[in-house]
Order: structure tokens, then C-alpha cells, then sequence
């Protein structure tokens, strides 16, 4: 049997160290030089997480240095992206130091092009500015390295340890290297989620090697969420899982493309197609989310769900494919090389694809396609933790102690685990594990981590429930003569696919064109809950197998929170991301809330309630959007 | 089937399983050399061929949609701060090498060791500021934002 391997007196563990997690500990060090801070990650931290491969840009920097936005103006962004549904007193929060990272960032080495005309950073679009980012992991990995005690790579956390002493107060986390088979024990003070969102959750559109290019990383198990799901903390706009529209197969980026190229789409026979879609849409989801005309004045964005929508509803009425037209932009040598280095630095596959398919951009438009559903909450979605804003801004439902700290006392969240702050991307991630990391110091430092006791019980109690895979195997495999074939057991590959088919056809997947209703989503969370048997029987024949049913553990529990806040939000708040066929518009009257969940630990059972929208007013209106309004107003 | 690696390269001194974020770079127990032991977990996110110091991996697209007859190459430097790249495509008709930056200065030599840093006051401590704060935020005398120096509030309801 593998070691145990005990860390104890741990003050800050970082569970998953990503670009949220890389900063918690970085920035740990400051506000507890004396703190013991330990980092434990599956991976190895120099390329893990979403940014393994590199960014070719950073997707939120405010640019208040140079005049360009202030936070309240990235707020408002978020809020019409994401059709109102978000955590205005984070986003704020996150926007307001979200430029002080990116200043480090630069410090220390990383490689921001600039504007030469005007100093200031070479902007992609209003919120995006270009980098040489294929090293940006590595970056901010050794950031986190010179401040950690300790870095735990190739050990997966699998559960949070929770306070015997006192209800509801986390303890630390366990875990099991996923090389050695060794057992991890973290005991902890506070401990920060910064592990991932989910990729395969729901059925891929590719079906064979082709599943590992999802958008985002196949290693994004959702972790984030059944770490904290498991634990009982509420969770927030599960909900909003999100639709990308990319180029086809590769799932390379078009943000450059778009903002920065300036290509545009259009349908098979070379038609803009948007427009005509937006009328009926207007009606779904009325005239303060869908304004043409307010947008075309002034920064306004038409929120990326909707622009889905007018792809998906033109492609099911025979205009397909849809192109992204490059052969204008690409005659641009300078572009057409820009086009190409965007791949390389963060989507290698799509260079990879274009290649192998004889794809010159310069001579050829290139297709683009939807992808399937992911579930996280740092691009333009907000699923997460519901967690505590800070007390400066933050009004009193939306505020219970420390800054990012989730409804389990000590446990914090960054990047994906908190929920409700989408366009955080990088930066905005490890911003909001600099955020988590203060608080949770201050958390220590306040007292309120004291006398917390983790009984010999709860570490052997979870020791054989993560082991528990390869003992099954050990027992029941000798019921078969060989093969993947067994009457009392599934292996992890097995239990993926049998989740991403009944995600995709009950919950809204690519096959049923997005859509679902409360009829399927009761018969799914039904074949859920089965599911969730089946995997108390999980086999795992290897350590590796191991990590693979965990992170199939994970993914399930994600998959639970996503269906139940599907049911409980009884409209289509989203087009584009999915549809509740039997609610097809926005429903404001009732559904202008944020959606909260809580899964008991003991029994399973969900509850949900409704939270109160609040939003920033005051001067933050766009300065075109106000005229155009005022003028109308006179007329 | 994403990353593959070639038999004569490789010595079996297991870079790529060190760094692969999927863990699918395994060592083959009669070969003594690294291979992929699940492809359709691979990301092609080329971290492996980056750290191959034999440059013994490489990448074939995925099957079920990139044909054969292409090649994606890599060489990252740390040292001179540089990575180069050759895309070949199958019909040899694009032939591109391109070169781009991955660092401005030394590895590491320019990130602050923070518990060397000057102990944050109380003040700091009981603030909104985070390390080098406010002067970071815009690097001038500018103050870190709030509601009231924004001139905003938070109000319930439904406002655009």
C-alpha cells in the first residue's frame, strides 16, 4: 500500500494553481511573511490550467493608467455581455487591480507589444491588449514559487477536509499523487480554490483523438466546483454554461481575428447574416439586452449569446457553413503572420489543423463552427462559488466576512471557483487569487481559524473512498477473462461518455441544438443520480485510471449543479447558450435575479433560492449610448 | 494521435512526463521511452515537444479531421528568451517560419521575493490595497477606485 503523507500547520493550501491559484500564492506571502503557504496542484505548475499553452493576449486590462476605461466601464461590459446576470461589486473590485498585475506581469518579463505611435499597450480590442505570451505560465508559475514554502505537483485534491470542531469551517484538503499512488493530508487553516472549470462535460462535436481539442483544456475537470459542491458551499449561475463560436474543429481563437484583423462572417453564400436574426430575437429577450441601433453608436457590445444565436438559427435554416472571412486581411503580410502567431501562442492545434487541411487564410475563408458546452467562470460566463464581495462595495446580501470567501468559513475562491465575474479571464483570475489570498490571511490573522480539529476518522474515511476505484478493480476484474467488458463495474472512460451523452441530449448539448426543457432535465437528473451510483463502482486499474474517476467524480457533481440550475431558471436568458424550450424568452418580471444552490453533504439534496440583482448606477452610462437616448427622448 | 515520439530520439529521460498537464506522457515499460498513452486526452498544447531537449516528439493532428503529410515544428531557447517555429503544410504550398519573443529580461531574476519585502502597516492590512498598491494600479499618485470617487452606487432592480 502507498505512503500516507501528512502536512500539517499549513496557514494558506492552494488547491489547483492555475493563473487564479499561481496568484493566491504569490500574494500570500506578502500579508503573511510568516504564513506557511503550500500549493497542491495535479499538474506541474510550470503548464497547468487553462494557460498551459500560452496566451497571445490578456483579455482585461482596464488601461486607466492611459486614460483609456475606468472599472465601472468594464462592469457595465460584463452586465450586457452576460444579459445582466452578474456580481457587479466583484467585477468592480476585480477591475479596479486588475491593472496593477498586469504592470508586474510586464516587470518581471513578460513580453506586452506596444502601441508605437502612443506608448501606451497595443490594443486588440477595447478590453484586450496583444502579448508574446507562449511563457506566461511559466511566468507567473515562478512568481508563485518564490513565494510558496512548498509546491505539491502531480497531487490531485479529490475533497476538502472539513473542521470537526465546528460546523461549516474547512480544515484543509486531501488528496493522492498521481504518480505514486501516495496519499496527501493538508491540514489548513483557509484553504483557495483556484482549480478549473469543465471541458467534457457535455458531448463533444469531434468523436474520436479529436475529443482532446476541446476548447478548453481536456484537464479542466471542474474541479473548482465539486471540491466546493462536495464541501456544501452555495453555488451561483451554474447555469450559464457557454457556447463558443470558433473556427471549426481546431477551436482556434477569433478574438484577434475579429478585433484585431478585422475579418468578418458571413454565410455560404457570402451574405452577413446577424442582422436579419435580430428582429425575432429582439422579441425574446427585449429591447434593453438587443439594441442594434445602441450599439452600432456607441461600445455597447450584442452579448456573445446572442450573436450564437443568429450562427446556430443560420446554420439550422440551410445557410451553412459559416465562414470567417480572411482572404482582405491576410494580403496584409504583416496581419496575415499575426494571424498565424495567434494560434501558435495559445491554440497550437489550429495551426496544426490548417496545415494538415491546406488552409491558406490568404486564399481561402475559413469555416468556424459552435462549439459544444463548458462550464466556467472567468471567459464570457459566470458559473462559481456565491461568495463574499469586499466590504467597501459590496451591499449586505452580498457580504458576510472576507473578500472572495465562499458560505464554508475559510474557504476562498479565484478564476472559475467564484462565481457571477465572467470576462475576468488571466489577468482578472490571478487578480482574484491576489484578493483571496489577502483575505484569507486576514481571515487567519483575525482568529477565526482557531481551534479547528480534524478527527483520525474523516482523513481514513476518505482515504478509502479515494482509493476505493482500485480495490474494485482488484476485486472484480477476475470475474472477466480480459477486456473493458465487466458486469460490476465501469471504467472512467466509460462513465465520460455515458455523462456527455446524457448531458448533450437532456441538458442541452450540440445534437438537440442547444435546447432542453423541464420534462428532459427531470429524466436527466434521474439518469444523474444513476450515474452517480454507477460511479461508487468505478474501476481504476492504475494510479492514472485513478485520477481520471476523480476527475469524472468532479465532473458529475459539476454536471448535477448545472442541471438543477437549468430547472430552476424557468427561461431562456441566453440564446445561444441554451434554450428552455418551454420558457423562450426573458423573463424579467421574475427572473431578473442571480440563481443560488446548495447541495447538503449528508443527503445530496439541492435547494435553490433566488438572490437580488444589484447593479452600479450612477455616472457609468457611455457617453454615445446617453445621447443617443437623450435625442430620442426629445423626439 | 496528437503527440506521438519517435523511437530512435528518445532516451526515456522523461522531460515530458515531468511537465504534460494531462498526464499522458508515460515511459514504456519495455521500451524504456516515452509514448502518449491517451491521445484523446491530448490538448496539443505542444508543452511536451517544448520540453523535449532531443526534440523526439511530435504532433499529428487529430484523425478524425486532420489528414496527413503536415508538420508543426518547435524550438523554445529560455536562454535567449526566443521560440521558433516551421509550419508545413501537407500540400508543401505553405512553408512558414516565424519567431516571436517569450520573455524581456532573465528567468525569475526580476519577480520580488515578498517576504523580503517591508512588512505591510495595519493600515495597508485594513485597506483595499494589494501589494505595491495603489501605486501599481495606474504608476502615479492616483488613488485606488471606489463607489465614491466613482460616483456610483449599487442599487436592486432592473437598470441599464
Amino acid at each position: 500500500m502507498a505512503k500516507t503523507i501528512v502536512e500539517d500547520n499549513i496557514d494558506i493550501l492552494v488547491a489547483g494553481a492555475g493563473l487564479g491559484g499561481t496568484g493566491a500564492a504569490w500574494e500570500a506571502r506578502y500579508w503573511g511573511q510568516d504564513k506557511k503557504i503550500v500549493i497542491a496542484e495535479k499538474a506541474n505548475i510550470d503548464r497547468s490550467g487553462a494557460v498551459a499553452q500560452g496566451l497571445y493576449a490578456i483579455n482585461c486590462y482596464m488601461g486607466t493608467r492611459f486614460g483609456e476605461n475606468n472599472p465601472e466601464d468594464h462592469v457595465r461590459y460584463a452586465r450586457i455581455d452576460l444579459m445582466g446576470m452578474v456580481r457587479e461589486d466583484l467585477l468592480f473590485d476585480m477591475a479596479r487591480h486588475v491593472d496593477s498585475a498586469v504592470h508586474q506581469f510586464e516587470e518581471w518579463g513578460m513580453p506586452i507589444m506596444r502601441n508605437p505611435k502612443t506608448g501606451s499597450y497595443l490594443r486588440e480590442g477595447r478590453w484586450q491588449i496583444m502579448i508574446h505570451g507562449e511563457s506566461y505560465k511559466p511566468l507567473v508559475a515562478a512568481a508563485a514559487k518564490k513565494s510558496a514554502d512548498k509546491v505539491y505537483n502531480r497531487v490531485a485534491v479529490t475533497h476538502l477536509l472539513m473542521d470537526d470542531a465546528k460546523e461549516n469551517r474547512v480544515a484543509g484538503a486531501v488528496g493522492f499523487n498521481v504518480r505514486t499512488g501516495d496519499f496527501h493530508v493538508f491540514k489548513s487553516k483557509a484553504v483557495v480554490v483556484g482549480a478549473g472549470g469543465a471541458s467534457n462535460i457535455f458531448k463533444p462535436r469531434s468523436v474520436g483523438e479529436g475529443a482532446g481539442r476541446v476548447w478548453y483544456a481536456p484537464w479542466s475537470s471542474g474541479s473548482a466546483y465539486g471540491l466546493m459542491i462536495q464541501a456544501g458551499a452555495k453555488m451561483t449561475q451554474m447555469e450559464n454554461r457557454i457556447v463558443l463560436a470558433r473556427f471549426k474543429d481546431g477551436y482556434g481563437p477569433v478574438g484577434a481575428y475579429f478585433l484585431h484583423l478585422k475579418t468578418y462572417t458571413q454565410n455560404c453564400d457570402g451574405e452577413e447574416y446577424e442582422s436579419k436574426w435580430f428582429p425575432a430575437l429582439e422579441k425574446m429577450v427585449g429591447k434593453a439586452y438587443l439594441d442594434t441601433e445602441a450599439s452600432h453608436v456607441s461600445h455597447r457590445p450584442i452579448p456573445t449569446c446572442l450573436r450564437n444565436h443568429a450562427f446556430i438559427n443560420e446554420v439550422a435554416s440551410g445557410k451553412g457553413p459559416i465562414h470567417m472571412v480572411t482572404m482582405e486581411a491576410f494580403q496584409d503580410p504583416h496581419l496575415e503572420e499575426i494571424g498565424w502567431h495567434n494560434f501558435l501562442g495559445m491554440t497550437v492545434g489550429q495551426a496544426v489543423l490548417w496545415a494538415a487541411t491546406d488552409v491558406d487564410p490568404k486564399y481561402e475563408n475559413p469555416e468556424l463552427t459552435t462549439s459544444e458546452p463548458y462550464v466556467m467562470g472567468s471567459h464570457a460566463t459566470g458559473c462559481g462559488a456565491w461568495c463574499s464581495g469586499p466590504e467597501d462595495l459590496s451591499p449586505p446580501e452580498y457580504q458576510w466576512g472576507y473578500n472572495r470567501m465562499t458560505t464554508v468559513e475559510g474557504l476562498f475562491g479565484a478564476g472559475d471557483a467564484v462565481g457571477g465575474t465572467p470576462h475576468a479571464f488571466s489577468s482578472g483570475s490571478f487578480t482574484e487569487g491576489r484578493l483571496a489570498a489577502k483575505a484569507a490571511c486576514k481571515y487567519i490573522d483575525d482568529g477565526k481559524a482557531e481551534g479547528i480539529r480534524v478527527s483520525q476518522e474523516q482523513i481514513d474515511r476518505r482515504k478509502q473512498e479515494i482509493f476505493k476505484p482500485m480495490e474494485h478493480y482488484k476485486i472484480y476484474r477476475n470475474e472477466i477473462v480480459a477486456g473493458s467488458v465487466a458486469p460490476n463495474y465501469i471504467n472512467p472512460r466509460q462513465g465520460l461518455d455515458r455523462l456527455q451523452k446524457l448531458m448533450d441530449e437532456y441538458a442541452g448539448g450540440v445534437t438537440v441544438n442547444y435546447m432542453t426543457n423541464e420534462k428532459l432535465l427531470q429524466i436527466g437528473l434521474k439518469k444523474l443520480k444513476t450515474l452517480e451510483e454507477d460511479l461508487d463502482k468505478i474501476a481504476a486499474e492504475n494510479v492514472h485510471e485513478l485520477l481520471r474517476a476523480w476527475e469524472l467524480k468532479h465532473r458529475q457533481l459539476t454536471s448535477e449543479a448545472v442541471m438543477q440550475h437549468t430547472l430552476f431558471r424557468r427561461e431562456t436568458r441566453w440564446p445561444g447558450y441554451y434554450y428552455r424550450g418551454d420558457a423562450m424568452k426573458v423573463d424579467d418580471d421574475n427572473w431578473h435575479v442571480l440563481t443560488v444552490s446548495r447541495r447538503d453533504p449528508n443527503t445530496g439534496e439541492y435547494t435553490m433560492e433566488k438572490a437580488p440583482l444589484y447593479h452600479l448606477v450612477g455616472d457609468i452610462e457611455d457617453k454615445a449610448l446617453a445621447e443617443l437616448k437623450a435625442s430620442k427622448a426629445q423626439a | 494521435m496528437p503527440t506521438f515520439v519517435y523511437m530512435t530520439r528518445c532516451d526515456g529521460c522523461g522531460h515530458c512526463v515531468d511537465i504534460c498537464p494531462s498526464d499522458i506522457m508515460h515511459i514504456d515499460p519495455t521500451y524504456r521511452r516515452a509514448y502518449n498513452i491517451e491521445p484523446n486526452m491530448c490538448w496539443e498544447c505542444y508543452s511536451c515537444v517544448k520540453a523535449c531537449p532531443h526534440h523526439a516528439i511530435d504532433v499529428r493532428g487529430y484523425a478524425d479531421f486532420a489528414p496527413l503529410g503536415h508538420s508543426v515544428r518547435v524550438i523554445r531557447d529560455e536562454e535567449k528568451g526566443v521560440i521558433a517555429w516551421r509550419i508545413k503544410s501537407r500540400n508543401g504550398e505553405t512553408d512558414l517560419n516565424l519567431l516571436a519573443p517569450i520573455t524581456t529580461k532573465p528567468w525569475r531574476e526580476h519577480i520580488p521575493q515578498l517576504a523580503d519585502a517591508p512588512a505591510p502597516s495595519k493600515e495597508q492590512r485594513d485597506s483595499q490595497y494589494l501589494f505595491n498598491e495603489p501605486k501599481y494600479i495606474r504608476l502615479d499618485d492616483g488613488e485606488i477606485h471606489t463607489l465614491e470617487s466613482n460616483g456610483l452606487e449599487m442599487k436592486v432592480g432592473v437598470y441599464y
